[in-house]
């Protein structure tokens, strides 16, 4: 429950950061809420030489329009940030409503947006919404900024797009024009923890069919993954069509086996779970 | 008042706020981590990271030289050390294997988390930093992990014993072959009683502190600071009368704390050598290896009855995995339920084998109820079983083979008498406040409408035997200690009194309930009443806090020192009124004298002239005090009846617990609301293993579920209000009518709930759901029964 011993730099500006990962390499860490950071270094499970902290890059922090009509989420906003930010709840009410479904209040309000989805576990649940959001990493680096795709972003366990020197300044998510209905079904051993497997439906509705349909799965491999085959088997049907599609949520899917769950319990639950948040989203 | 009026039970059986919380609930605890005496060495364990392997080498050159690193000790260092090996209590058969075990190991390593060596720094993290620097090496043996490998003997945890076989044990009574070909049904079952970890909420720390005076203090988060003085002193070498062990706030135990660990003889023995004061706080991880496990057994049952439901024999062949090393009770813990199996019903025979086996695991001992949980769950599993199968009701079952209240004292087969006990009033209590017909009426309409969430009934009628024990019956059965219990009354000059028990708290809330014993004896406000425990300075004498020994002997230590008290005061009170002894009566600490009630003097009229001596009989001396020690002459036998309601989603398994009825029979009661406290605490424990805990090793003896992120404790938020309520049958064992409740809860409660998954899954074809019933065991089961191939 010691860490073992690291230098500690303080970084004002998101070039102060990228300069210190620079200069440090892969010997150096950004430190964001640390609830994802700091348990495996008190488990000595991660030894950085260096932690770069970012607690204090205000630039990285808070929520706002985007010219091109989508939502900046700094990455530096806390979960909680997140679910009370009223730009969120207006325009993209799915990513409060899977955000208040992170751990718990302590977790919240000191876990961030870009520490959870930088991180890259697979049983974290915002890089699924973020997926089936079709959202955008906004990333700067010492060459400047780049954007990455976030089907892009998640490349294996704990491993991400992100090179050692680049820092993610914010998340971009569109906003949900029409009538969308959502539901993230979180299947968790006990309250409060993390998800065995979580499904997210989200559903365009028009005039009583399914115009679109996105289902964000948590856990079902070692990145989130879209259920694509469910996806494409709804667009233009009824709700009634849901059921039978959802029977596809495992396809193509490489789902763990771990303590919680066997792999082949995780593709059925990936099945159930995935039929009650598209009918709940649908309804 | 006059003193003719029979005195009033002013608080025994009342509601008092806990005298202790004030200090927990503002931080103002003291725990053992937070004793930090000048000059404190930190000590870090080197643990095995294998579950068994030879160890060819443990070079601490390196640590040694590390920065704020005072010394490092191998276990062939500390050799000299010990006197002898630490303590296993029960010899539970004459041929018991009761191989050595040293707090460092030199030869092998036996489980993930043996220790080999000892750092000492000037603080924590160095000691955690130079720990990583101590060189070990490894010749990989095979690890052994379950019992049926471990009886082949081919891989030996311990070589020189020849055999992983620590003892067997059977015991049969009546005509067991006879009753069982007789019996018109007979239902088998294997049961898993999985292995689970206590998880107290202060981890384990030690303090070991040498005296400018000579002699050591020893400051330890234990159950059991007599036990581990003697112990101590004899596995130390310390002169017993130089050692005082200190047991602080202690924030629970459930049993985990109940031992004589290799910490507490390391942080002593280093304390000896080089005459520093020594700490020791296990971490939450370093705790789920190093501190001892519970339950683990495998059961083979088989339940006989006749055709209308009447329950006439129970076998059980229980194989029990005791882990690498013998800790203080892991050969007695199976024991303690040995009695237990037949439980509240009236068997003509019972047939029990038990074997304890060695394997690569972390030990396992005593975790609350300690053998009873185990012998409650098979056979209240068994029961419901057995009710399926004969198509009856499974409370109509219970009530066909319970003992009838007009019965008691019943001696039962296993050699016990049940003192006193009310199953059909609990019953009726608990039947009545659940609505049992209406939720059977509910549970039929989801089955005819083929609902994905299905609704289970489960029951447990239990009793246990608690209240350890009577001396002669644990010499009789060799173990090697005894069971009684001390307490002394202290009276100071302005009749305010301390009482010292030998109990030792560790969240029960003594200080509380003894307080209400003491008051109501001496007729003295509740606030007059001052509880010390857990010093052995201070309590010199006691057998310390498990087995809901504590009211049941402790309790009644204090009342027996009181009643002391009152004799001894009577006497000074006859003389100073110039009366008759006989003419004296006591009543709400009053003495007066019979037929003049104005001639009177209080208790603190007497301690006060008590105190002055000036004026007392010749042949007295002039003191009030008053001690007690207490040989129980019986067990307790608590009972109840838990009815739990769960709902099962089919789909997903998951199991929701919608109601949940304890009725409980504690006999007297001293404070309800820490019974219910108890009660509480006690069925989330019992739900805690019967829906989300299990220790799990993989197959090279890797404690997989090392942390609270793996290992499920539930939480409140997983667990319903529980509603609870009592039946009072008092016990006839001690002048207080009290039984025993720490343990109540956790043995009912884990058969309740597991029979009620069941219960909702049977018309699927389920008939068992493998503990914790989590979602994937749950969908396992109902996938084999349907022919799935989970
Ligand atoms: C008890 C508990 C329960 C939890 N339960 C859940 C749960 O149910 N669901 C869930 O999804 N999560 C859960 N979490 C994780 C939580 O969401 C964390 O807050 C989050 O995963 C990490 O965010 P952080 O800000 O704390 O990141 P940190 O721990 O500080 O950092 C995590 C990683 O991301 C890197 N990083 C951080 N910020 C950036 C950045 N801007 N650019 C590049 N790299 C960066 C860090 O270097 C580090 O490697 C839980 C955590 C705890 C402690």
């Amino acid at each position: 429950m010691i860490p073992a011993s690291f230098e500690y730099v303080r970084a004002g500006t998101i070039e102060e950061a990228v300069a210190a990962l620079r200069e440090h390499g892969d010997e150096a860490k950004l430190l964001a809420g640390g609830h994802s950071l700091l348990p495996l270094m008190k488990l000595r499970l991660a030894t950085p030489e260096v932690l770069v902290d970012i607690g204090r890059v205000d630039a990285m922090k808070g929520v706002c329009e985007t010219d091109d009509g989508r939502l900046a989420i700094g990455s530096m906003t806390t979960h909680q940030d997140v679910m009370d930010d009223p730009l969120v709840r207006e325009h993209c009410g799915v990513l409060a409503e899977v955000t208040a479904m992170v751990g718990d209040a302590q977790v919240r309000h000191r876990g961030t947006l870009g520490g959870a989805l930088a991180h890259g576990d697979a049983a974290s649940d915002l890089p699924a919404a973020i997926l089936a959001l079709d959202g955008t990493f906004t990333v700067e680096g010492p060459d400047g900024r780049r954007e990455i795709a976030a089907r892009d972003f998640f490349v294996d366990y704990l491993t991400t797009a992100l090179q050692d020197d680049e820092v993610v300044v914010e998340v971009r998510v569109p906003k949900l024009d029409g009538d969308w209905g959502w539901r993230y079904e979180k299947f968790s051993r006990v309250s409060q923890a993390w998800a065995i497997v979580g499904a997210l439906g989200l559903v365009k509705r028009t005039n009583g069919t399914i115009e679109e349909a996105r289902v964000g799965l948590t856990h079902m491999g070692a990145v989130p993954v879209r259920a694509s085959a469910v996806e494409d088997a709804l667009a233009g049907n009824g709700p009634d069509a849901i059921a039978d599609a959802a029977q596809h949520a495992a396809d193509g899917t490489d789902a763990p086996s771990d303590l919680n769950a066997t792999s082949a319990f995780r593709q059925h639950l990936a099945r159930v779970l995935t039929r009650r948040a598209l009918e709940a989203a649908a309804g | 008042m006059t003193a003719t009026e029979a005195p009033t039970t002013g608080h025994v059986g009342q509601v008092r706020l806990r005298k202790e919380d004030a200090r927990l609930v503002t931080g103002r605890a003291t725990w053992t981590d937070n004793i930090t005496p000048a000059g404190c060495l930190y000590m870090m364990v080197v643990r095995s990271p294998m579950a068994h392997a030879t160890v060819t080498g443990v070079d601490v050159s390196v640590a040694t030289d590390a920065p704020g690193v005072v010394a490092a000790y191998t276990g062939a260092d500390l050799a000299d050390a010990w006197q002898t090996s630490l303590p296993s209590v029960w010899q539970v058969t004459p041929d018991v294997k009761e191989p050595p075990h040293y707090p460092l190991t030199q030869d092998k390593v036996r489980f993930v988390g043996d220790g080999v060596a000892v750092v000492l720094a000037t603080s924590r993290q160095a000691a955690v930093d130079a720990a990583e620097l101590v060189d070990v090496t490894y010749d990989p043996l095979p690890a052994v992990t379950d019992v049926a490998q471990a009886l082949k003997d081919e891989v030996l945890v311990h070589d020189d014993e020849g055999t992983n076989r620590c003892y067997s044990y059977h015991w049969d009574s009546g005509n067991v072959d006879e009753v069982f070909e007789q019996a018109d049904v007979v239902v088998e079952r294997r049961l898993i009683n999985q292995r689970l970890i206590p998880t107290a909420i202060e981890p384990r720390a030690v303090v070991a502190q040498p005296e400018p005076t000579g002699g050591y203090t020893v400051f330890s988060a234990t159950q059991i600071p007599h036990i581990l003085r003697i112990q101590l002193a004899i596995v130390c070498g310390v002169p017993e009368h130089q050692l005082r062990v200190v047991a602080p706030d202690v924030g629970g135990g459930f049993g985990s704390k109940l031992n004589i660990y290799a910490e507490e003889a390391l942080a002593l023995a280093l304390a000896q050598k080089l005459g520093q004061p020594i700490k020791w706080t296990e971490t939450r991880s370093e705790g789920y290896q190093a501190t001892i496990h519970g339950r683990d057994h495998i059961q083979d049952l088989a339940i006989a009855a006749t055709s209308d439901g009447r329950i006439v024999g129970f076998k059980a062949d229980i194989k029990a995995d005791l882990g690498a090393y013998l800790q203080l009770v892991t050969t007695g813990t199976p024991m303690l339920g040995a009695f237990m199996y037949p439980a509240i019903y009236k068997l003509e025979a019972h047939d029990l084998t038990i074997t304890g086996v060695f394997t690569t695991k972390t030990p396992t001992d005593a975790y609350r109820g300690a053998g009873r949980p185990e012998a409650t769950f098979a056979i209240e599993r068994m029961v419901d079983e057995l009710a399926a199968e004969l198509g009856m009701d499974p409370m109509e079952v219970r009530r066909k083979s319970w003992i009838a209240h007009e019965e008691f004292p019943y001696d039962t087969i296993t050699g016990l008498t049940y003192d006193s006990g009310n199953y059909e009033a609990a019953t009726d209590k608990a039947m009545a406040l659940f609505g049992y017909d209406e939720l059977r009426r509910e549970q039929q309409q989801r089955r005819d409408d083929g609902d994905t969430t299905q609704l289970g009934i489960g029951i447990s009628t239990f009793t246990e035997m608690c209240g350890l024990a009577p001396s002669r019956a644990l010499g009789s059965l060799n173990y090697r200690a005894g069971g009684w219990e001390h307490a002394t009354i202290r009276m100071l000059p302005t009749g305010k009194i301390q009482v010292i028990t030998g109990t030792s708290p560790h969240g029960q809330g003594h200080v509380t309930s003894w307080s209400q014993i003491a008051a109501d004896a001496l007729g003295l406000p509740y606030e007059d009443v001052e509880v010390l425990h857990g010093d052995t300075a201070i309590s010199h004498k006691g057998m310390d806090t498990y087995g809901s020994r504590s009211l049941a002997i402790g309790g009644y230590a204090v009342h027996e020192a009181a009643q002391k008290v009152i004799a001894k005061a009577k006497r000074f009170a006859a003389h100073l009124l110039e009366a008759s002894e006989d003419d004296i009566e006591f009543a709400d600490g009053t003495f007066s004298v019979r037929g003049s009630p104005d001639a009177a003097k209080t208790i603190q009229d007497i301690a006060l002239a008590v105190f002055a001596a000036h004026d007392y009989p010749e042949d007295m001396e002039p003191a009030l005090d008053a001690e007690a020690t207490i040989d129980p002459e019986n067990f307790s036998f608590p009972h109840g009846t838990h009815l739990c309601a769960a709902e099962v989603d089919t789909e997903t398994g998951r199991v929701t617990i919608r109601r949940y009825v304890a009725v409980d029979d504690v006999g007297k009661v001293i404070n309800p609301q820490i019974v219910e406290g108890q009660v509480h605490g006690g069925i989330a424990q019992g739900v805690g293993q019967a829906l989300y805990e299990e220790a799990v090793y993989d197959a090279d003896g890797n404690l997989t579920t090392g942390s609270l992120l793996d290992y499920h404790v539930p939480s409140a938020a997983d667990l319903p209000a529980f509603e609870t309520d009592r039946t009072e049958t008092p016990a006839t064992s001690n002048p207080l009518g009290v039984k025993g409740v720490g343990e109540a809860g956790t043995i009912a409660s884990t058969p309740a709930v597991v029979n009620a998954v069941v219960d909702a899954l049977r018309p699927m074809g389920v008939t068992d759901v493998r503990m914790p019933t989590s979602p994937q065991h749950v969908w396992e089961a109902i996938e084999a029964a349907q022919g799935g191939a989970a």
